[in-house]
């Protein structure tokens, strides 16, 4: 592929035709900051926060939407363009709801890093609020449109990653929200919960219901592992707070899927800690159930078994193995199917 | 699968026959999606008219179990308009003039008798597999489920083969596997003929290779699948059972029968997260770590082995299903030790040639696709590249057999069986909290048209009676099946659709015919 040389803050880059000013620059470091961008959606140029300075061009262009070109001269942080981005974010959080200390995206907010970094108190524009009730109507997350941004993550991710097209941008003006067609409740729209729009939304917006209140995102250890549902092996995160897991993430590593999953992924882990786990080994009594020590309960199993053996032979006795299972777990019920029982009656669900 | 999920994207045709990715695969779907974006067109070949077939170009709604008419049509197609890749079949394949004689009959016009689906959209599809540059085609159990499973995976390779869609990159036949290591549990030899690898338990050589390794003596005979396991015991043949993380009595078909089979036993373990209604009929249940709660690998359906680590601490004293195999070895005087999974990993790499590159050490990171034969091999995105596992792949002339059980007077109705986008499998993990407030319950989709008939209402409790079972369930009125076809899943225990599937099964891979039996429907 071709490349072109721009020069972005006094330093040359050769980045590959086609690539946007914002990319280019973050790929040598410079971390422009930028709302309604999001790498694994198609860039839109809507929230304005990106702006640049490019020589010989009037405005200041949105660097998410601005081809490098040969020889172009960029600078990210000038006056200039600091002061638009400023001005961006004061408008943005002028109907914003500031209950920061509250709000489950704290940490781990864009807005609320930006004001920040920019020195936005919030309090410069003074208008008209949103007032809407918060949205509670489906067991996965909570949509708290006060604090939509109209960025339009969860409507692109919604439609480019996921293909269900739920949401589009309804009513205008002020009144502009993401939502399904005529505004609909959620619970009356087709929506899957994949939860891909709480995954790309910069702010609070789009939050998981079940860890509210349960843990900052500061605090919470993310722990790579591997999805225990279909046979696809997403990578997930189990965000885990206080020895429990509180949630789900993709993890923008994982081979197959990258940050984005199923409901079942994202939200199907609160069988880990049901009560109803087992948590000592029962043996039958008399048709009931009764606890018992583990020592008791292996060697009533190895004495049984030897015994069946002995009076049955080993193939008197038939293994089931488990597709839920590690292969590490698999491999040595196979080598105690084989080698300590001494059969081949081994098997597991895979025709199911 | 022969090729990688992520290759999906770089279709340019996708041809699912019997999945409805969208709700069983929903990531695969994305990639299907993102696919599409680009200008793939897709074919879905489903019974059921699912969100998925929405998304179709074209939606072939075949009547079940016509699977192989079908394929066996497009062979026709493309053979007699002189469509197939002539350099792959005339280099890469052998009996194709079998082939090329067992399709002459199935025409599309024939071929429409069987499926219903019109001769001309088999014409059409036929011409654009043929003619696209990556075709991958996406399966899964609606292909499998029958009694002639294995056949209807033949008929799909032959189509493969035929055109030269595969051995390339996104092109391929990719089942897509419906458990997290479904893949791996086949991978670790948790099967009756073979061990790691797919090493054959009757080969000799194979056999003295473990026997040395594991100090044992290994039969020579294979043993049996879970499906003559539940007959032995039934006959008592089979007198004790050891069951890890796995719930037949909801999951198998004819549930009765298994169940049956368990009562009869003179010993069950059942090791489990959860007293599942299998553990219900065991003498000793014992406690195990859930995935959460300790460290392993899973392999996935395109081949990759990947890192499963502990993030909690298992309950009480539920103990990682490794620890307890241990322990019980040791106690009936084998010695089974370990200090970690990853050892157990060495063990396995050492034994086993396609994962004999692999240790936990290499997949810290990123996941590895066997075949990895080596340390410093980077593992194996598609397979075929250069030849077949075989050496030559091989057509199998296979013909259109119907399914085990046809409608008659009696059982007007076809069932078929699948999954719910929100439950999984038998529910032990899904029928809690979230999932379980989004879907309670299931429902048994129904024509309009049948509704109609019976006078039944969406809602209405009905009776669905098979010969071998009964249950109720509510009716849910919907064009998402053809009329004289009713669908349910497998995930409730409230609803035991397996109560009435029909174990008659394929005579290679032994998997029963899930997707298709004979049932009554009535108010």
């Amino acid at each position: 592929m071709a490349l072109v040389t721009v020069t972005i803050d006094g330093q040359t880059v050769q980045v590959p035709e086609g690539t946007s000013v914002l990319d280019a620059a973050r790929s040598i470091g410079i971390n422009i900051p930028a709302l309604c961008h999001d790498p694994d959606l198609t860039p839109v140029g809507a929230c304005r926060l990106c702006v640049v300075e490019i020589e010989n061009m009037r405005n200041l262009p949105a660097s998410c939407v601005t081809i490098c070109t040969e020889g172009m001269e960029i600078r990210t942080n000038t006056p200039r363009v600091r002061e638009a981005r400023k001005t961006i974010l004061e408008l943005l959080v002028s109907n914003h709801n500031l209950d920061c200390m509250t709000c489950e995206k704290a940490g781990s907010c864009l807005l609320q890093d930006y004001c920040y970094e920019y020195g936005v108190s919030g309090y410069v524009f003074e208008g008209e609020k949103h007032d809407y009730p918060l949205e509670v109507d489906n067991p996965f997350y909570i949509r708290d449109m006060n604090k939509c941004i109209v960025c339009g993550r969860c409507i692109r991710a919604c439609e480019e990653v996921v293909g269900k097209n739920i949401l589009d941008f309804v009513y205008r003006g002020f009144k502009t929200k993401p939502s399904p067609f005529m505004d609909t409740p959620m619970s009356e729209s087709d929506c899957v919960y994949c939860g891909s729009c709480v995954t790309v939304c910069p702010v609070g917006a789009l939050v998981e219901k079940d860890r509210l209140g349960k843990g900052r995102t500061w605090e919470i250890e993310k722990v790579k592992t591997v999805c225990p549902y279909c046979g696809t092996g997403c990578t997930i995160d189990l965000n885990v707070m206080d020895g429990k897991v509180i949630g789900v993430t993709g993890n923008p590593e994982g081979d197959v899927n990258g940050r984005f999953l199923c409901v079942k992924g994202r939200f199907g882990y609160e069988f880990v800690h049901s009560d109803d786990r087992l948590k000592k080994p029962l043996i039958k009594k008399d048709g009931q159930f009764e606890e018992a020590s583990w020592d008791e309960a292996i060697n009533l199993i190895a004495s049984k078994l030897n015994e069946v053996k002995e009076k049955n032979g080993a193939d008197g006795i038939g293994i089931l193995s488990s597709a839920r299972c590690t292969n590490e777990e698999n491999y040595l019920l196979n080598k105690f199917a084989r080698a300590v029982i001494g059969t081949n009656n081994i098997d597991h669900c895979a025709r199911l | 699968m022969t090729n990688s999920i992520n290759e999906i994207s770089g279709a340019d045709f996708i041809l699912a026959c019997g999945t409805n990715t969208a709700d069983c695969h929903p990531v695969i779907s994305y990639k299907v999606n993102k696919a599409i974006r680009n200008g793939a067109k897709l074919v879905v070949i489903d019974p059921r008219a699912t969100d998925f077939a929405a998304w179709a170009d074209e939606h072939l709604q075949l009547k079940p179990g016509t699977d192989i008419a079908l394929f066996n049509g497009f062979a026709n197609v493309i053979i007699n308009e002189n469509l197939w890749n002539k350099d792959f079949v005339a280099n890469r394949t052998e009996d194709f003039e079998a082939l090329k004689e067992a399709v002459a009959k199935y025409t599309p016009e024939y071929v429409e008798g069987i499926t219903g689906v019109p001769a001309e959209k088999i014409k059409e599809v036929a011409r654009a597999y043929a003619g696209a540059e990556r075709a991958t085609i996406l399966y899964t159990m609606g292909v499998t489920q029958h009694t002639v499973g294995t056949h209807n995976v033949w008929s799909v390779a032959n189509l493969a083969m035929l055109c030269g869609q595969i051995g390339r990159e996104s092109t391929g036949v990719n089942p897509l596997r419906g458990q997290n290591n479904v893949q791996g549990a086949c991978d670790m030899g948790a099967l009756p003929n073979v061990l790691t690898g797919y090493q054959s338990v009757v080969d000799p050589s194979v056999r003295e290779k473990f026997n040395k390794a594991w100090n044992c003596n290994i039969p020579e005979k294979p043993g049996l699948t879970v499906t003559e396991m539940m007959s032995a015991a039934a006959r008592g043949d089979i007198k004790a059972m050891f069951i890890m993380g796995e719930n037949p009595v909801l999951s198998d078909a004819d549930a009765s029968h298994v169940a049956e089979g368990l009562k009869k036993l003179d010993f069950l373990v059942v090791q489990d997260i959860f007293l599942t209604e299998t553990a219900q009929y065991a003498d000793v249940v014992l406690p195990s770590a859930c995935f959460a709660e300790k460290d392993g690998t899973f392999s996935n359906t395109e081949r990759r082995v990947q890192r499963v680590r502990k993030a909690v601490d298992p309950p009480g004293e539920a103990l990682a299903d490794w620890e307890i195999i241990c322990r019980i070895a040791n106690a009936m005087g084998y010695q089974m030790n370990y200090a970690s999974p990853s050892e157990i990993m060495d063990e396995i790499a050492g034994l086993t040639p396609s994962y004999g590159g692999i240790s936990f050490a290499r997949l810290e990171k990123n996941g590895l696709q066997w075949p990895c034969p080596t340390p410093d091999h980077p593992g194996t995105p598609f397979l075929h590249g250069e030849k077949f596992s075989r050496g030559l792949g091989k057509f199998h002339a296979v013909e259109h057999i119907p399914p085990d059980e046809q409608p008659d007077e009696q059982y007007p109705f076809i069932l078929t069986t699948g999954r719910r986008l929100y439950h999984y499998h038998t529910g032990t993990m899904t029928r809690i909290g979230m999932l379980n407030e989004q879907m309670p319950g299931d429902y048994l989709e129904i024509n309009c048209a049948d509704a109609e008939r019976l006078n039944i209402n969406d809602g209405d409790k009905v009776k669905v009676t098979s010969r071998r079972g009964k249950i109720e369930i509510p009716a849910k009125i919907s064009d998402t099946v053809p009329p004289g076809v009713v669908f349910t899943s497998f995930h409730f225990a409230e609803t035991p659709i397996n109560k009435l599937t029909n174990p008659k099964y394929d005579a290679i891979s032994k998997i029963p015919e899930l997707k298709v039996c004979a049932v009554n429907v009535t108010k």
